[in-house]
């Protein structure tokens, strides 16, 4: 192909990130997304983005980045990409802070950074607390940039329903639905880049946005991509739990001093400010002195889990505890943290510069996702993927701030690698896949339309959120997951008997959700028996029952495959890269 | 952010009434919904509608379709769910029930075409953000080393500025943001004033300054004040509106000189 067509699907970091890149070396792109890209799920990230810019004279480098991330994701990543990413990771966020992001600043004018979880360094270049936000701005305004030069074309209000493939299994384009007149088309593409996010709606309530679903790398793994290491689900120790969504308190908290702790007498019906300090308990900073309360996630959250229902510790025999800002200066607070503790006062009523905030862990991120090769192709020729839906960066276990950086860089690297992939692409031989995938999609809702069920998709979804938060999130076991699994198996059935309560062919929010839940049951699936399977603990999947890592065995990459016939998934394993750094214990209570 | 003035509601309260205008698409007349739900601590308007699609039924007892509404992020960030709530118009997600009268009135944004029910189309904004050329002239995304040198103070005076949502409501509180002004609005104002500010960002200052300039341009501004007292991020949208609108007079005159 002389001019390659590539469609991104999915506007944010990552997705843009690909999409500045092929507009730059000339390719034509169309990008999909159901929301305006400005309204993309990366504006929530907020404390930071990693760099080993080494700024602070602590002697930082990107092999010391290299070697936190893949200790803390507990040597389950493939190190070569890893590498690749933290060398990239100063030139980034130098692009980014030319691209305008309002960085925080030392006094000579330089970029500022903080300390994030799992690190000893100050690594962490930041925008106030809505780093994610600015850094999604930047990158949505050099789009719009190419958007007026005519080399980027948008679709907004588009949700993706499947890849076109041709008899060969090679991706020729997508199949997408408009969300407003709900007209199914496909569109064709040389290669197309995969940038859809998180999977937070799987587990109900999470703190990621509602567009979160995960259905589109569902559809694409039931299309025949492999999906890796969905057993690993970050919770995040820091959330504030609310009736629609798990608000997050970003770790930056912590990272400017926040600290962590109980009152150590159960019960203590006193109000926390008159709580003295020798009747508190700092657990983090008793368990790990090194780190303290900058553990990575998850062993925070797993340690938060056990003053709570271990030790029956929570704050008025409720599953929270505190996370204590109030020693720490106003005008530090309001400089450094102000979104988030905005954030808290709107959502809580209380004001965390004078009151500890009550937290709790809640289901955050996904380190699995579609499985992709160190040029960010997956298994299927044509389809690419980039950021949190793809598996590649985290291991077992995500260190803070460096999602940000991972979604950039993939979206950099995916990009000028599907133009290569699509310049060198014969044409297809026929055009006839258009319209079977076309009528394959308009069935489905026409079914959907037409099913004269009793089931409420909304309350199925309840269900499947319960269940998979209370059997596949902080602790695990084998049992109780396969058990899960079942009933998963129930939900699907009881899809089958599904009664939308629209039927309208105009802006039918109903269709498109019990179009998004039947994916996330087939994804829940994936992460329920994998989790199952996986007998050892690693990263954030712990089992009590096999409370060590166990490399023997289970250092390996976990590839799921959809089985169309059988209607569940099919597993195989892979070896990870540990080419740079050789797995060692893991453990935050010493030095490493 | 002001709330309403209603007192919270009595503990024991079993449930919220709500009043929700509907339109089943851009050409049907307008219709009003009430329903009923359960009382829950801590919900806001969009938990409440979520609530509604796991039980669409009226307090009439007629079963009806979920309500089509835009929302996202849900923690006041994306800008997605703003909508006409009590009169005002404000993010839905950080609308606490608690906090405001009952029957609670939830209607679409009035200034931007109904989609359905309570989703609107605000493309505007970001054609409007496509005009003034709302972005900093990069040479390209190769490594080029680091960005100019920023003080922290004018950090901290872009800073605010950048937390710009696009939710709109600045747009919708605007008596002159009409279709006879054609304004472009005070969100797109504040960005033309922040880029403008911007070391590398100032390059396209002239041509920023030219896009504000006549029908529909900054001139429009009557200054009602509204956008500032209804922006959710607290943006200090008039200071910004005075700044540029000082620099296009000087444009102006300067371009007369120089013609």
């Amino acid at each position: 192909m002389a001019n390659p067509k590539i469609i991104v699907v999915g506007g944010g970091l990552a997705g843009l990130s690909a999409v500045i890149k092929i507009a730059e070396i000339g390719g034509s792109v169309d990008l999909f997304s159901i929301v305006p890209v400005k309204r993309s799920h990366s504006v929530c990230a907020q404390g930071g983005i990693n760099a080993a810019k080494n700024l602070k004279g602590e002697g930082d480098s990107t092999a010391i980045h290299l070697d936190d991330t893949v200790y803390g994701g507990d040597f389950l990543a493939n190190q070569t990409p890893v590498k690749n990413m933290c060398d990239a990771a100063p030139g980034i966020v130098d692009l980014l802070d030319r691209m305008g992001v309002p960085f925080n600043r030392t006094p000579e004018g330089l970029l500022d950074f903080r300390r994030f979880g799992g690190t000893l360094y100050n690594r962490t270049a930041f925008a106030g607390a809505t780093t994610g936000q600015q850094l999604l701005y930047a990158l949505d305004e050099q789009v719009r940039r190419f958007e007026s030069e005519g080399k980027v074309k948008k679709y907004e209000s588009w949700e993706f329903l499947s890849a076109v493939l041709d008899g060969k299994g090679i991706c020729r384009g997508i199949c997408a639905m408009n969300l407003r007149s709900m007209e199914v088309r496909t569109f064709p593409a040389d290669a197309i880049i995969i940038c859809t996010g998180g999977i937070g709606a799987i587990f109900g309530k999470s703190t990621n946005s509602v567009v979160c679903t995960g259905s589109a790398q569902s559809a694409l793994y039931q299309q025949g991509a492999y999906y890796a290491n969905g057993e690993f689900i970050q919770v995040h120790p820091t959330a504030i739990p609310g009736e629609d969504k798990l608000r997050l308190m970003s770790e930056s908290a912590r990272g400017e001093g926040g600290r962590v702790w109980v009152p150590k007498q159960k019960g203590d019906p006193r109000l926390p400010k008159s709580i003295p300090e020798g009747d508190r308990w700092y657990f983090l900073e008793e368990w790990y002195p090194k780190y303290g309360n900058l553990v990575p996630r998850d062993v925070a959250t797993r340690a938060i889990h056990k003053v709570v229902y271990e030790n029956e510790l929570g704050i008025d025999g409720q599953p929270m505890v505190y996370l204590d800002l109030t020693h720490i200066d106003r005008k530090i607070l309001d400089k450094k943290l102000e979104g988030i503790l905005e954030i808290y006062q709107k959502f809580v009523g209380d004001d965390p510069r004078d009151v500890p905030m009550k937290i709790f862990p809640g289901m955050h991120y996904t380190m699995g996702g579609l499985w992709v090769d160190f040029n960010q192709q997956t298994n299927v020729p044509g389809v690419f993927a980039a950021g949190e839906c793809e598996y590649q960066y985290h291991g077992a276990n995500r260190l803070g701030a460096n999602s940000l950086v991972s979604c950039i860089y993939g979206g950099f690297v995916a990009g000028p690698n599907a133009m290569k992939y699509a310049k060198s692409l014969s044409a297809p031989t026929s055009n006839g896949y258009f319209d079977a995938e076309r009528k394959r999609q308009e069935e489905m809702n026409y079914g959907l339309m037409n099913n004269q069920g009793t089931e409420n998709p909304f309350r199925l979804w309840r269900e499947l959120g319960e269940l998979m938060t209370r059997y596949c999130t902080v602790i695990r076991y084998s049992k109780t997951c396969r058990e899960a699994d079942a009933k998963i198996v129930e939900l699907l059935e009881r899809m089958k008997n599904v009664n939308l309560s629209d039927r309208t062919q105009w802006a039918n929010t109903s269709v498109v959700f019990t179009r998004q839940l039947y994916n996330m049951m087939q994804l829940a699936r994936v992460v329920a028996q994998g989790a199952a399977m996986r007998d050892e603990s690693r990263g954030a999947h712990y089992k009590p029952d096999f409370p060590d890592r166990n490399d023997k065995n289970w250092l390996k990459t976990t590839k799921a495959s959809f089985a169309p016939d059988a209607d569940e998934p099919r597993f195989s394993f892979e070896p990870v890269d540990v080419s740079l750094v050789p797995p060692r214990p893991r453990r935050y209570d010493a030095v490493k | 952010m002001s709330v309403d003035t209603a007192a919270k509601a009595p503990t024991g309260t079993k449930s919220v009434l709500f009043k929700i205008k509907r339109q089943a698409d851009p050409n049907s007349a307008a219709q009003w919904e009430t329903f009923e739900i359960r009382w829950k601590p801590g919900m806001n308007v969009i938990s409440s509608l979520m609530e509604i699609a796991a039980n669409p039924v009226t307090t009439a007892g007629l079963t009806t379709s979920p309500i089509t509404y835009d929302a996202n992020c849900l923690e006041e960030v994306c800008g997605s769910c703003a909508m006409v709530i009590n009169g005002k118009a404000r993010m839905a997600c950080s609308a606490l029930v608690d906090q405001l009268e009952q029957p609670i009135r939830v209607e679409p944004l009035t200034k931007f075409p109904v989609v359905r029910d309570l989703a609107v189309d605000r493309s505007v904004i970001f054609e409007n953000l496509k005009a003034v050329k709302a972005w900093v002239p990069v040479d390209g995304t190769y490594d080029l080393g680091p960005g100019p040198r920023i003080a922290p103070r004018e950090q901290e005076e872009a800073y605010p500025v950048s937390r710009c949502i696009s939710c709109c409501c600045c747009m919708e509180a605007c008596p002159q943001f009409n279709e006879d002004t054609g304004f472009v609005g005070a969100a797109v104002i504040a960005q033309v004033g922040l880029f403008n500010s911007h070391p590398t960002g100032k390059a396209l200052k002239h041509e920023r300054l030219a896009a504000l300039m006549g029908d529909g341009g900054i001139q429009e501004c009557g200054y009602a004040q509204n956008c500032v007292e209804v922006c959710p991020k607290d943006i200090p949208l008039t200071r910004s509106i005075s700044e540029v609108s000082r620099d296009v007079m000087v444009q102006a005159v300067t371009d007369l000189f120089r013609r």
